[in-house]
């Protein structure tokens, strides 16, 4: 089995820990990863900014990047969102605008890479049918469920089911889940007053837990958050779901 | 004098400052909290949710794209029934028709329902120029109209207030609209609804006008429907003379049958009732029993040209219950006024640009106004896809494009002040797309990461204020990939 790792470039750039543990997990699990370096980002932070134009050319990279590999596998809820949800409409308003050739390209773009792209979770629980990834990781932990993989991918119980399989892993209930935590792309900057705010209700809710750690199946969520406990010297730190499942020895990399 | 929307700032502004006021947020969020809990029980009661709201979302759209065969059917059968139809194409028009309406009666003064519509049109203030007094017989539009205020929430207009405030608020501003708060008003619910109820009275005894909204009108009967909570509704649609009832174009279902749908979604939705108490029906006049004339004053007020967008007109299937303003994180903080419209939180945030058009910075500060975080989208009755359309409101003001205004087709330019932003973005998508660059971006970044400042100057402060950066990491994703995995990066 190949597998494309689509690292992101949030991930490549500023969490780079994130997509090695992917590959350790993967690799222990017995699959082959690939990474191929075309890759960049897949055109969100444009996307959703209003820059659509903008966004097609990453689209095409994406596609292209990824073209022979039989999975594309995504340590991004929001990133994964982005290619499932928002590639097919990128090429369809393409064609409401009359530009039937690009919108030909970003269609066939689209649709071969949207049945192959995976959030990791669904790769997991989904593709490879394991819940015990033979993870040992001995801490108290909070699991915040980030938007987009719980309502656009609808990711329902695989992140939990995953780490209630982790040894030593004891899971502790978050109030307010289900809430946004104030991130949203150039939202937290563009209001900022609010982002904040919902960032401070998000992280007493977390500190509030008592766990040594929060973790989420989105790396841009957890540098919102992480940025907001740390500046209220909250002693919580912030995991990408990856680094606790490719965790064997109980101490992360 | 009625406040209105006239001039309000930009939302992250207004949001700033309203974000501050600690008991407004306690309010909100206890008031949010409650209904949000009530509503998904409701929902969860019903077992064919899901295909009633596909079922609400496709007959609107199938209704809103024949307009101009249902609008005429429902006139004919408005006409036919012993009511007048009239016409408006916009706010002012509305008002203009309303205010000659209530002249030609002689009175001074009308009773009011709950009404979204007129809240748009700002028709209070219309007629008080005119020299007549409006009266809001909602309790919550009352606690607003008492107190000089302007609606925050679409179904509780008055969320924003506390039982202590409304109780100032009865105790001294009562007696200049009419009967007086009772002596030493306490802040009990049941003691503040009876000081309304007694306040209110007089008022539909008297008044020989009534003005009001509509849920739905259906076509085929040319009947409408007003479904509420507290009763004032049907006192104002049953004891006036002369009714008169302003309703935008897009509230047309074309058959009885249609309601039935409706009836189910909008109050498990809004109030997370089975049914609510009230629901009002009626069809042109009848001899003998409630006004002797009605007119119904059809609104499109940028609906039309709302409709003309592919994308946008799906915020037209809107039936106005207010379960997207209960979800939404970011009204639950800056509360419905920094919204600068009636409609506020999310559906406020994709109607009001659409409807007058990107007019404002307001107006263009609206669309970026959430964190596309979905909750509205999921507990939408209609299905509208709210992220969807804030992000297809976004493209139109930083890229500009087309848009209808007036019934005709144009092309607008890209907002001013995003032109920064545009640039960062451009060269953003630049980069991305040339990984080599991006990774000698990335390189050098992870060289000087000893030096990187903890506070960022300029609109870097925005995210550092509240927030500690990221730290940037000795080795990228790619390099460390490139390192260990031997192939030349």
């Amino acid at each position: 089995m190949r597998v494309g790792l689509f690292v992101t470039c949030v991930n490549d750039t500023l969490r780079p820990s994130t997509g090695r543990a992917v590959v350790t997990l993967l690799e222990r699990l017995g699959v082959r990863v690939d990474f191929p370096t075309a890759q960049s980002c897949c055109g969100q932070p444009l996307y959703n900014t209003g820059y659509r134009h903008g966004a097609e050319p990453l689209l095409l990279r994406t596609a292209a990047a990824f073209a022979d590999h039989e999975y594309v596998v995504t340590p991004s809820a929001s990133c994964a969102a982005m290619v499932r949800d928002a590639y097919p409409r990128i090429a369809a308003r393409a064609a409401a605008e009359g530009r039937p050739g690009e919108a030909a390209r970003l269609r066939a773009a689209a649709e071969r890479l949207v049945p192959r792209t995976y959030e990791l979770t669904e790769f997991l629980v989904d593709v490879l049918g394991v819940v015990d990834v033979g993870a040992r990781f001995p801490h108290t932990v909070t699991y915040h469920p980030t938007c987009h993989g719980l309502r656009a991918l609808g990711l329902r119980d695989r992140p939990r089911r995953l780490l209630e399989h982790v040894e030593g892993l004891e899971l502790r209930e978050l109030e307010g889940a289900d809430e946004c935590c104030g991130f949203g792309g150039t939202f937290a900057v563009k209001n900022a007053a609010v982002s904040a705010a919902m960032g401070a209700d998000k992280a007493r809710a977390i500190t509030r837990t008592g766990a040594a750690a929060v973790c989420a199946a989105d790396n841009s969520c957890l540098l919102h958050i992480g940025g907001t406990l740390a500046r209220e010297d909250s002693p919580v730190r912030t995991l990408h779901l990856a680094e606790i499942l490719a965790c064997t020895d109980g101490v992360v990399p | 004098m009625s406040r209105t929307y006239l001039g309000m700032p930009a939302f992250p502004r207004a949001a700033a400052e309203s974000t501050r006021d600690g008991t407004l947020r306690a309010n909100l969020r206890h008031a949010t909290h409650t209904i949000r809990a009530k509503r998904a029980a409701a929902v969860a009661e019903l077992e064919d949710w899901e295909r009633l709201r596909a079922a609400g979302a496709a007959v609107k759209d199938r209704t809103l794209h024949h307009l101009d065969h249902y609008l005429p059917l429902l006139e004919e059968n408005v006409t036919r029934a012993g009511g007048t139809v009239h016409w408006a194409a916009d706010a002012d028009e509305a008002n203009r028709i309303v205010t000659d309406l209530v002249r030609a009666t002689g009175e001074r003064e009308v009773v009011k329902v709950k009404s979204m519509v007129t809240q748009e049109t700002g028709l209070n203030a219309a007629l008080e120029e005119a020299g007549i007094r409006a009266y809001e017989t909602d309790l919550a539009e009352l606690i607003v109209q008492l107190g000089d205020d302007l609606p925050s929430h679409i179904l509780v207009p008055a969320i924003h207030r506390g039982r202590r405030e409304i109780r100032d608020v009865f105790r001294d501003r009562m007696a200049d609209w009419g009967r007086p708060a009772p002596e030493g008003l306490t802040d009990r619910p049941a003691d503040l609804a009876e000081a309304a109820r007694l306040h209110l009275r007089e008022k539909f005894l008297r008044c020989k006008v009534g003005i009001s909204g509509a849920n739905f009108m259906v076509a085929e009967t040319g009947t409408l429907v007003v479904v509420e909570s507290e009763g004032n509704g049907r006192m104002c649609l049953t004891l006036p003379e002369t009714l008169i009832s302003v309703v935008g174009i897009e509230k047309t279902v074309p058959t009885w049958r249609d309601l039935e749908i409706y009836l189910q979604l909008l109050p498990r939705s809004s109030t997370a009732e089975r049914m609510n108490p009230y629901t009002s029906m009626w069809t042109g006049t009848t001899d003998e029993d409630g006004p002797r004339d009605f007119h119904l004053v059809l609104l499109d007020n940028g609906r039309t040209d709302t409709l003309a967008d592919e994308v946008g007109r799906q915020a037209l299937r809107c039936i106005r219950c207010s379960a997207c303003l209960n979800v939404c994180p970011v009204y639950e903080r800056a509360g419905g006024h920094a919204y600068g419209s009636p409609y506020p939180g999310p559906i406020g945030a994709i109607l009001t640009p659409q409807l007058r058009g990107l007019a404002s910075p307001l107006e263009e500060s609206l669309p970026f106004a959430s964190s596309l975080c979905g909750a509205c989208y999921e507990v939408c009755p209609v299905a509208i896809d709210i992220p969807e359309v804030l992000v297809h409101l976004r493209e139109r003001v930083v890229e500009g494009g087309p848009v209808t205004v007036g019934g005709n087709r144009t092309v607008i330019r890209p907002a001013k002040r995003h032109a920064l932003e545009r640039a960062a973005m451009r060269a953003a998508g630049w980069a991305f797309d040339h990984p080599a660059a991006l990774r000698r971006a990335q390189r050098l970044a992870a060289r000087t990461r000893r030096v990187h400042p903890r506070r960022l100057p300029g609109p870097g402060r925005a995210w550092s204020d509240t927030r500690e950066l990221p730290e940037v990491p000795e080795e990228s994703f790619r390099d460390w990939w490139a390192r260990t995995r031997g192939e030349r990066p």
